[in-house]
């Protein structure tokens, strides 16, 4: 007789699944104002408390308290509640339009509005963005991107500025900051280093920012980019997006029990935040630290954005099989747009009616954007890019042996 | 110059001529790498240009797509061709697809050198020739050379090239060429011709295959190591064989193939990797596709045998001018 006990095999669950409710305790949360802002060239070992803690500036007032309060005005905050109700009023037309098979597919970011708007408010034009196919936020935020643009890559129609070659949300648009998305999760971390390298090689002053969920970074590109950071101090904010979820899996099957994603970070020497993602001033003014530490050279800096998937994974999914209706309602950092609403009312720049005025008028362009774009043609009309063009851009110049097959096809 | 000092040549020759190259790898900087391609270039320009990287081949091509979308253009050592596999995501989901899934909004110029083939004893991990995993993918363009005359030219266009390309350095030809005989000693470089390098910048097409033999008999599609094999089956066979050097795999010259087929009515395919699924495969049956009425023999394919590289049966595995010859003959007698 072994002395031992048998040994038993650990697999992580959720504590709410179906008709249950999530214990939230899990979270490890820190009331707002309380976690300290060290100086931007701080040494990753200096933040290590940071990585188990939550950088949090709204209470539950939606007061804005603490050492990471940004100095925003009210204008650039109502910029902010605009891109993203923007952005939610975007996610939910095209959720529609893909009901009637306009689009193939379709992602929200339902509850993570804060994290990509904000984010982008505080990167400069010229910077890069390597993001997931969650981050529509850093197009919506910015006035010189087009929806329809964007409308016409989720129709695939004739206008589809990716000739109908990608899938829905897979947006590329280089001149906006924001790279290629890919299919395959993660891979974009390492590039996003790659290029921060890049910008240090040139002797330039841009920066890198990368993106990958909480799911993905079990991959090896996450490990990966984190190495490649460090080593050679690039340029570059590397953030996980923890929103609880990939697809069915709780976020302790990627490794999130009783440990932190921004923990990794500080493993690989790298100065790491665990920040609040649905608190718009929290957002905005820990992208500012980590991108004025990249610019001045001080290196990488991993954030950790605690928030929650209000929606389904994409349109493919149905959360009701894995996690508890109601979920999003408990969800204890709440809803990224209701606080900084509260906030901007409880500071006297915005109003009830003020809030209602604007979701009409972001109706009605994202409504007219919607209408443009499907004069253009959509999956449903068939107006989509010619099959000739399925066969340029694999190269340069075509080669012969796609000449031929473009030859078969008749086109 | 060996084939080393050609590849070295080549680099230096375009980090030279434009500061966006860059080149990186494991042990490839100071040290100047394990067969010292690298040797000199970070003296010469600088840790930012030239520089050590960490034991990460996902990594080596994943910062260097990143770099190209940037505007740079990386050269990416991999320390054998053996050890690609983790970077295969980022080559065949990402380098290989980005022009054409951005529609051209970015671009992936990384060059990827990798030393491969067998013939140095090098065991199941220093030995393979992977080129078919990569003449698979759409968007890659894969190029081997056989001499430092090419091996310079060819790496130069591979630099200068705006697709990503991967380029195979067979290791049994960076000293000398090597037909097989391995019980014979090495003759370097500097005693043949195509050791003759010139020194400044000059590249060969990246899609273009040469005529290594002329003959009149059979045609031999090969490339690396195995045009030097196939041409001393033809001496000892006493068969006129036309043996071409393909040095682009994909996309490859069809043309050049297709005429000497037409005019020899006879065709063996040769290569050191694997034989089911090998890139010997494709050329088979592109040829029989293009050639059919003009072919007097099945289609010959002398390759490794379908097992693991081995270190001790190193000669029984290798294909060398003794089996080459009996294909050659197989195909004569048909
Ligand atoms: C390499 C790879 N494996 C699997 C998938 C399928 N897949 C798409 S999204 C997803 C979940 C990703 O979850 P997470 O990283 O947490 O991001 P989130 O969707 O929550 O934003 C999976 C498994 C994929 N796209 N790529």
């Amino acid at each position: 007789m072994s002395e031992y006990p048998p040994l038993r095999l650990h697999v992580p669950e959720p504590t709410g699944r179906p008709g249950q409710a999530t214990d939230f305790g899990y979270l490890r949360l820190s009331p707002a104002g309380a976690v300290r802002r060290p100086a931007v060239d701080t040494s990753h070992f200096d933040t290590q408390d940071l990585s188990y803690a939550l950088v949090r500036v709204l209470d539950d007032e939606g007061q804005a308290v603490g050492p990471w309060a940004p100095q925003l005005d009210a204008a650039t905050l109502e910029r902010g509640l605009r891109a993203m109700m923007k952005t939610r009023i975007f996610d939910a037309r095209m959720l529609i339009a893909q009901r009637q098979k306009k689009l193939s597919f379709y992602m929200q970011c339902l509850g993570e509005e804060a994290i990509a708007v904000a984010h982008s408010f505080a990167l400069e034009n010229g910077d890069m963005c390597f993001p997931t196919y969650r981050q529509q936020g850093l197009l919506l935020a910015r006035d010189d991107v087009s929806m329809v643009e964007m409308m016409c890559q989720l129709m695939s129609n004739v206008r589809d500025p990716l000739k109908g070659r990608q899938l829905p949300v897979m947006y590329s648009m280089k001149r906006a900051g924001f790279f290629s998305v890919s299919g395959n999760l993660a891979t974009q971390f390492t590039q996003a280093v790659g290029w921060g390298m890049a910008s240090a090689i040139a002797g330039d002053t841009r920066i890198a920012s990368g993106w990958i969920g909480d799911g993905s970074t079990a991959e090896s590109d996450f490990h990966t980019a984190l190495t490649f950071a460090h080593v050679y101090r690039a340029p570059v904010i590397l953030n996980v997006v923890n929103n609880q979820w990939a697809i069915s899996t709780f976020q302790a099957i990627a490794g999130g029990e009783t440990t932190t994603f921004a923990a990794r970070g500080v493993g690989c020497g790298i100065a790491s935040l665990r920040v609040d993602g649905n608190d718009f001033l929290a957002v905005h003014a820990a992208s500012a630290w980590a991108a004025e530490r990249a610019r001045r050279n001080f290196g990488p800096t991993l954030i950790e954005w605690v928030t929650y998937r209000a929606g389904p994974h994409s349109t493919s999914d149905d959360p009701s099989k894995y996690r508890p209706a109601d979920d999003w309602q408990r969800f204890p950092l709440g809803d990224p747009i209701a606080r900084l609403k509260a906030h901007l009312i409880g500071i006297g720049h915005w109003s009830e009616a003020q809030h209602e005025q604007t979701k009409r008028e972001l109706e009605a362009e994202v409504a007219a954007a919607q209408k443009e774009a499907e004069r253009h043609g959509t999956l449903l009309d068939g107006q989509i890019p010619s099959a000739a063009t399925m066969f340029e851009g694999v190269y340069e110049d075509m080669p012969a042996h796609l000449r031929r097959q473009r030859q078969q096809l008749g086109v | 110059m060996t084939m080393i000092q050609a590849l070295r040549s080549a680099l230096d020759v375009t980090m030279a001529r434009d500061a966006k190259v860059v080149v990186f790898g494991e042990d490839v900087g100071y040290f100047g790498g394990v067969f010292r391609v690298t040797e000199g270039l970070q003296a010469k320009y600088g840790k930012s240009r030239c520089f050590d990287a960490p034991i990460s081949e996902g990594g080596l091509v994943g910062v260097a797509i990143g770099m190209a979308g940037y505007g740079l253009r990386p050269v990416v050592e991999i320390q054998f061709a053996d050890y690609v596999y983790p970077a295969t995501d980022q080559i065949v989901s990402e380098a290989a697809r980005m022009r054409y899934r951005s529609a051209g909004d970015f671009t992936a110029p990384v060059t990827i050198r990798m030393p491969c083939g067998g013939g140095i004893y090098g065991g199941q991990t220093h030995s393979q020739s992977p080129e078919a995993f990569f003449t698979h993918v759409c968007g890659l363009r894969t190029v081997m050379p056989s001499n430092p005359y090419d091996a310079k030219g060819l790496l130069i266009a591979a630099i200068e090239c705006n697709d990503p390309v991967i380029f195979l350095e067979p290791k049994r030809l960076y000293n000398g060429p090597f037909d097989g005989h391995h019980e014979r000693p090495v003759v370097p470089w500097s005693r043949h011709p195509l050791g003759m390098v010139p020194e400044g910048w000059y590249k060969l097409p990246i899609d273009a295959a040469s005529i290594f033999r002329p003959g009149k008999e059979l045609t031999v599609l090969a490339y690396g190591t195995m045009v030097w094999v196939a041409a001393c089956a033809a001496e000892e066979t006493g068969i006129d064989a036309e043996v071409i050097d393909l040095r682009a795999l994909w996309p490859m010259d069809l043309e050049t193939v297709l005429a000497s087929v037409r005019k020899t009515g006879r065709c063996v395919v040769v290569h050191e990797a694997t034989r089911t699924s090998g890139f010997g495969a494709e050329l088979a049956a592109l040829v029989q596709e293009h050639c059919f009425h003009h072919l007097e023999a099945p289609i010959e394919r002398v390759t490794g045998w379908d097992t693991p590289y081995p270190h001790a049966q190193e000669w029984d595995y290798f294909p060398g001018p003794g089996r080459v010859g009996e294909a050659f003959k197989r195909a004569m007698e048909a």
